[in-house]
Parts: structure tokens; sequence; C-alpha cells
């Protein structure tokens, strides 16, 4: 294998690793700051259980965040030297904008997030969780600002092989920026929510810490019902604006190889053929391909006939990602309004079989997520920059043994690194909220008692 | 008024740079001191005196990468895949500390791979730093490509020498001496005894290292050299190692005395003097003798477009970390409440 292909293995397989990471650390900031304002209002003692147990899923999951995405950052230089020698004067401002309105305010108020509850005022303690839950959100808007520029470029002119900025704005804000941007937000909303909800539903289950797991149901179904059916809408939306910008992609992800006479089918299942440019054993519906791309019966779609073979994206990879991503979409939407329903009839923890499905589905959030970014990356190939540079001119001229090497440490070290956390994960489930989490007046009473009786 | 953009620019780079080194050195240190004790609860309160501010401490070290990647393009992508496997171990080592912070805590009384996997990251981490230093004031053998970028033509070891192994020793030694006067200011009992020891010897490790790589620096080179040597350069930097050689003076007396505060300011002020050697040794060259900091500059807009934001931002940050330090200053001890 040459470098090229191992450098696009290495950063698929590292930036797979990481994006898991603020996925839950997104999800969960947002999910803390309610839990937290909701405590300080009602002062109610499981509610601050949750929010304890929470933050140490939380900061397990920040750890892990900011070792592997400090790896990502050094990447981009070591294995994509080429590419951020074109594009360095345009994406390395906005990274840097990442690191001084984002990972900063995290670093500085996680801390006092963490070990402040003793130390700060209750309302300074309340600002700085909701500071590490706005970081995390600005930094989400800064890389997927960058990320979007990459497959719309705008804002830009070559200066013989190097890129210079026209204007800033066209940058930040390129064409698909708003609906990527939304589009993630939300799917780090739905995949929290489930992972929460399936915790929840365990412990029901089980019968262990059943109020905590009773409350966390309850709480992740409430945001599921509404961050669920969001994220239908907007991956439409999103659709549709790639569907502007990068035919091609859209072409992949539908299996549409040649124009169709008259409206287009929606194409279930097949068995993309890049070689022979077809499909083999297609399932189709007719019409629906028409009226899901072009909201109307009749309107054309894009196919991979227009688009030169060298420049197609791998097909099969991008089609069926998609399937994925868009199949576990609308079984959290069916699973989100179980929910509602169930909690109109008092069933909520009532519903065994609907307990498990929650259960089971508490990872399929990060694989939808998984899939969503595969078939965004591998749409956009054999381009780095879309239409402007190429995958195989943005690679460093690394020997190929280095990269092979450094790309075995990362698969064992991540590997030695997700095994712990799941095993820590879990754990801290089975043990639920302890008595540490009782709120601080609990415990002065229980350490009271204690100087009393002795 | 013109701007000289990429001079305040290596300024900010140069900053956070130092900052970082200052920060997760002595945090770094605190791992490397590890094996000092064998002690959980000992080792508990080292871990403690920095869980709350490593975060932020290792965030400096992705500033720098990303402002030489916003300002300085050209070095950035010319420096790291010369630099690939220093820079990828570096990455190695600090994967696997920084999880340890967390890890650790979750596995109660069984803390002993997770203290290696803290003691090793933190150690080969900074042997990679000292080693990448040295590597870079040796210079990347790179050429001229036609696109007017430049490619490396050295091989995936070229990095490793007996220059960039003894600066590698030496950070660790300087980080290490870091970590033990941090742990003097902050824990008292048999563990501040114990760091006072360790930073006694580190302190003459330490000197020695200064003084050959301050020796064996000019001495490789002569353009550097003649920078120091020069009439009348030496009178007008002779106060850089007559000062550090009097903050090692403070910080020996420091250290005999068992002052708490006085070891970690002259240590800082030790790193400093080194530092500010280094760049005057190195000035003004973004890849040492390839590029000056000129020839690396992005065009002023994207500089331009960077520091409008920096020049705002950076005081607020240095704002809030301090806040974040006060918060949680005092001595860290035993059963200190972890989240």
């Amino acid at each position: 294998m040459d470098a090229l292909l191992l450098s696009r293995l290495q950063f698929a397989f590292t930036i797979g690793f990481h994006i898991l990471f603020p996925t839950l650390t997104i999800g969960l900031g947002l999910f803390l700051v309610v839990l937290e304002g909701l405590w300080l209002k009602r002062r109610d003692p499981g509610i601050y259980r949750m929010l304890r147990f929470w933050t140490r899923v939380f900061a397990l999951a920040f750890g892990v965040g900011v070792v592997s995405g400090l790896v990502l950052s050094y990447q981009l230089g070591t294995n994509w030297g080429r590419f951020t020698a074109v594009t360095g004067n345009v994406l390395g401002p906005l990274i840097s904008y990442e690191v001084v309105t984002a990972f900063f305010l995290e670093a500085g108020f996680l801390g006092i997030m963490l070990f402040g509850w003793n130390r700060v005022p209750p309302k300074i303690h309340y600002l700085s969780t909701i500071l590490v839950a706005v970081g995390t959100l600005i930094s989400t808007f800064w890389i997927l600002s960058a990320n979007s520029w990459m497959h719309t470029p705008a804002g830009f002119a070559m200066d013989g092989e190097r890129m210079v900025v026209t204007d800033w704005m066209a940058v930040v804000f390129n064409p698909s920026f708003p609906y990527r941007l939304a589009h993630m937000v939300v799917a780090t909303l739905v995949a929290t929510a489930f992972l929460v909800a399936g915790v929840g539903a365990w412990c029901v289950l089980r019968d262990r810490h059943r109020d905590f797991g009773r409350r966390s149901l309850s709480f992740a179904l409430g945001m599921a019902a509404v961050a669920a059916p969001l994220q239908v809408l907007v991956g439409d939306l999103h659709g549709l604006n790639t569907l502007e910008h990068q035919p091609a992609k859209v072409a992949a992800m539908e299996g549409h190889w040649n124009a169709h006479d008259g409206p287009a089918p929606f194409i279930l299942f097949a068995l993309p053929d890049q070689a022979a440019g077809r499909n083999r054993a297609e399932i189709a519906i007719p019409y629906a391909g028409s009226l899901i791309l072009t909201h109307s019966l009749s309107g054309a779609v894009p196919t991979l006939a227009a688009v030169a073979p060298q420049d197609r994206p791998p097909v099969a990879v991008v089609f069926w990602a998609f399937r994925l991503m868009v199949g576990l979409g609308l079984w959290f939407v069916v699973l989100a309004g179980i929910g509602l329903y169930a909690r109109r009839r008092y069933a909520l923890t009532q519903w065994r079989w609907y307990l498990r499905l929650l259960a089971g589905t508490a990872p399929l959030g990060f694989v939808a997520v998984l899939a969503g970014w595969v078939v965004t990356e591998a749409g956009r190939q054999p381009w780095l920059v879309y239409g402007h540079l190429r995958t195989a001119d943005g690679v460093s001229l690394v020997p190929a043994e280095s990269v092979a090497v450094t790309f075995g440490l990362f698969i064992l070290a991540y590997g030695v690194l997700l095994a712990a956390f799941l095993a820590f994960f879990l754990r801290m489930v089975a043990r639920g909220p302890g008595d540490a989490d009782d709120p601080p007046h609990f415990q002065n009473k229980a350490k009271a008692a204690v100087v009393e009786e002795g | 008024m013109d701007l000289d953009l990429p001079l305040i620019w290596s300024a900010i780079i140069a900053l956070g740079v130092f900052m970082y080194v200052l920060l997760d050195g002595f945090d770094l240190g605190v791992g490397i001191l590890f094996p000092f004790t064998r002690d959980a609860g000992e080792r508990d309160v080292m871990m403690n005196t920095v869980a709350p501010v490593w975060d932020g401490n290792e965030t400096w070290l992705i500033l720098g990468g990303a402002s030489l990647l916003g300002a300085f393009p050209l070095a950035y992508s010319t420096l790291l895949p010369a630099l690939y496997l220093p820079v990828m171990v570096m990455l190695f080592g600090l994967v696997f500390r920084g999880v340890a912070f967390e890890f650790r805590f979750k596995t109660a009384g069984r803390h002993l791979w997770w203290d290696r996997a803290f003691f090793t990251g933190s150690l080969v981490a900074s042997f990679a730093q000292g080693a990448l230093l040295g590597a870079f004031i040796q210079g990347v053998a790179v050429e001229r490509v036609a696109d007017g970028g430049y490619r490396y033509t050295g091989g995936a070891f070229d990095w490793l020498t007996p220059f960039s192994v003894m600066t590698g020793v030496g950070l660790v030694c300087g980080y290490a001496l870091l970590g033990a006067t941090w742990l003097v200011w902050r824990t008292d009992g048999a563990l501040q005894q114990r760091a006072l020891s360790a930073a006694r010897g580190l302190t003459l490790a330490v000197l020695a290292f200064v003084a050959v790589v301050s020796l064996w620096t000019p001495w490789a080179n002569p353009p550097i050299a003649q920078r120091w040597f020069a009439w009348p350069n030496l009178v007008l930097l002779a106060p850089i190692p007559l000062a550090a050689l009097a903050a090692a003076l403070v910080l020996l007396r420091a250290l005999a005395r068992g002052w708490e505060r006085m070891p970690f300011l002259m240590t800082m002020a030790l790193f400093l003097l080194s530092y500010a050697g280094l760049a005057v040794s190195l000035w003004p060259f973004a890849v040492p003798r390839v590029m000056t900091i000129w020839d690396a500059a992005s065009p002023p807009e994207s500089q331009m477009f960077l520091l409008a934001g920096v020049a705002v931002l950076l005081p607020v940050i240095l704002a809030y970390t301090f806040y974040s330090y006060r918060v949680f200053r005092g001595k860290v001890r035993a059963g200190a409440g972890y989240h």
C-alpha cells in the first residue's frame, strides 16, 4: 500500500474515532446545562444525582475527545502537508479561531465544572457549565465551517499554487455550512438522547437505581421527541443543498448511474458496481426518487453518467452508508414517537419490550453519526477541496513505512482506549449514582451524623 | 501605519509555545515524577494538583500548532512531514497520559496500568518534544519544488541525532524540575520533602544540559556563534546567560532553605532565559536556514483576519486561565474531593 492510501485510512480511522467523543460531549453539554438549571430552580435531589452522574460521563468522553483531537490537529501537517500548503491561508485561521474561541474556553471552565463544586458559588458553577457547553458549540461552528468549505469552497482565489482569501465571510459562511452545522448539532442531540434513554431503560429493566433510570429515560425521550423529527427535516434540507452543490455525491447516495426516462425511482437496495458503471439487483420505488430530491413527481435527478469515471466517488460505500444513516434516523423517529405515546398512557416504564428496544438502541446514534460522516466525506472523493484539489495531490511525501507503523499504533492505542472507555462507562452505569452524588446539604447532614455518633 | 504582521505573529506563537512549555511542562513533570513514590495516596495528591488545569495547559500546544498553520502555513507544511515520527511519538505519549487523568480515578484500587500510562506517556511526550526542539535547531533537509513549496528530502530517522537525544533528555529533566518545584509549592508533608530533594538533583542536571546546549549550538553552527560572540552582541546579549546563572543560584538557595514558592518561580525564570537564548540563536528563521518568518508568512489578509480575533481574545483567555488557577489555589491534600 502506498502512503496515500495509508494516510487516507489512517485519517479516516483517527477522525472516525475522535468524532464519537465530541458527539457525546456536545450533546451532553447541553443536557447538563438544562439539568443544572433545573437543579438550581427546583433543588430536587434526583436531578442533582443525574447531573453529577452524567457530568462524570461527560468528563470521561471529554478527556478522550481532547487527546484524539490534538492528534488530528497535527495530522493535518504530518500526513497532509501538501494539502495544508495549498489551503493553509484559508483553513489555518479557521482552526486557529477554534482554538482561541472554543478550546481555551472549554478547558478553562471544565476544571471548575468538574472540581469546583465546593470552591465557587452555585451561580459561578452554573456559568462554568454553560461556558463549557457554549465552548463545544463554538468548536463545532469552526470545525464544520472548515469542513464545509472543503465541500463547497468559496471566497478564495488561486495565487500560483496556493489559495488566498478574497472574502472571509464567504469562506466562513460557505454555501453548505449552515445545513451541515445544523445537521451535526441535531445529530449530537439525537445520539446523546438515545444513549441516555438507553441507560435509563436498562436501569428500569434491571430494577437498579430506579429513580435515576426513570428520570433519565423521561428526560432523554423528551429531548428525542423534538430532535429526532427535526433531524429528518434538517437532513432533507442538507440533502437539497448537496444536490445543488455536489450532484455527484447525491447521485452516489441515490445509486443513479444513468438518466431515467421520465420520473426517477427511489432505489431502496442495490449492489452498485463501480467498474461496470451500473447497479446489480436493484429494488426501486417508482417516482419516489424525483419526489424526495425535487419535491415533485417528475423532476430530473443527477446521475453519475454526467461525471467522468475518475471523478466519481466510491458509489457502494456512499450508497450503503447513506441507507444506514437514513434507516437509523427513521428508527429514531419511530422510537421517539412510541415514547410520546407511552408517556400519554403513563406507561413509559411499563412496556418492557419498548425498554429493551431503547437499551439496544443506545449506541446506534453514534453509528448513525459515523455513517453520515462516511456519506459526506467518501462522497467528496476524489477531491479534498471539491473541484479544486484532489486527495492524491494533498498527501505529504512521507515514507509509506512511517505511515504504516503509526497507523498500526493508532489501531492498537485507540482500540485500548475505546475498550477502556466502554468498560469504564458500563461500570459507571452498573454502579449508578452513588452517595457522593447526593446534594451537598445531604452530604453535610450525613457527615454531621457521623460526627455526632463518634 | 504598516504593521509587520509576520513579526507580530512570531511573537504570538513564541508566547504560545512558551506558555505551553511552562504550563504543560509542570504537569508533564508531575507525571515524570510518578515513580518517585509508590504510595497511591501521594500519587493521588500529585495528580490532583494538576487535574483541574492540565487540559487548559495542553491547549497552548494546539494554539502553537494552529497558529503556525494559520500564520505560517509554509513552515507548518514543511516542518511536520519532516518531523513525522517524533511528532507522532509525542502525540501517542500525550494521548495516554491525557486519558489517564480520567481513567485512573475510575479504577478504584487498581491504578497500576493507568499510573504506568501516565508516567510513560509524560516521559515519552517530554522526550519527543525535546528531541523535536533539537531537530528543529539542527534544521531539516528540504528542497524547493516547482510549486514554490518545500519537499522533505531526508529519511524517517534524520531527526534522531546525539544532539536531539541530548535535548530530549534535557527537556525531560527540565520538565521534571518544573514538576518538582510545583509540588514543593502545592503540597506539604512527606511528599513536599521528596519533591524538594528531587528538585536539588534535577537542578544540577538541568544546569549541565543548559550549559552543554549553550556551547554545542554555536560550536556546531558558525552563524549562531557569530551572533552571540561578535562585538557588540557579546555585551548586549550577556545579560541572558548572567541572569540565568543568577536564577540558578537563587533556585539552589531557595531549595536549600526549603522556601515553598521561590523554587517554582526561579525554575520558570530559568526556562524563560533559556528560551530567550534560543530565540536569539534562531532568529529570524521559521525553519532554520531554510525560510525566515517573512518567507513563511501567509498573506496579510489571513494574518490580519486572525490577528483581529487573537488580539481581543488572548487577554480574555489569560484572564480566565488566571481565574481558574486562583479557584484551585492552596495546598492540595489527600482526600481532596475528586468529582
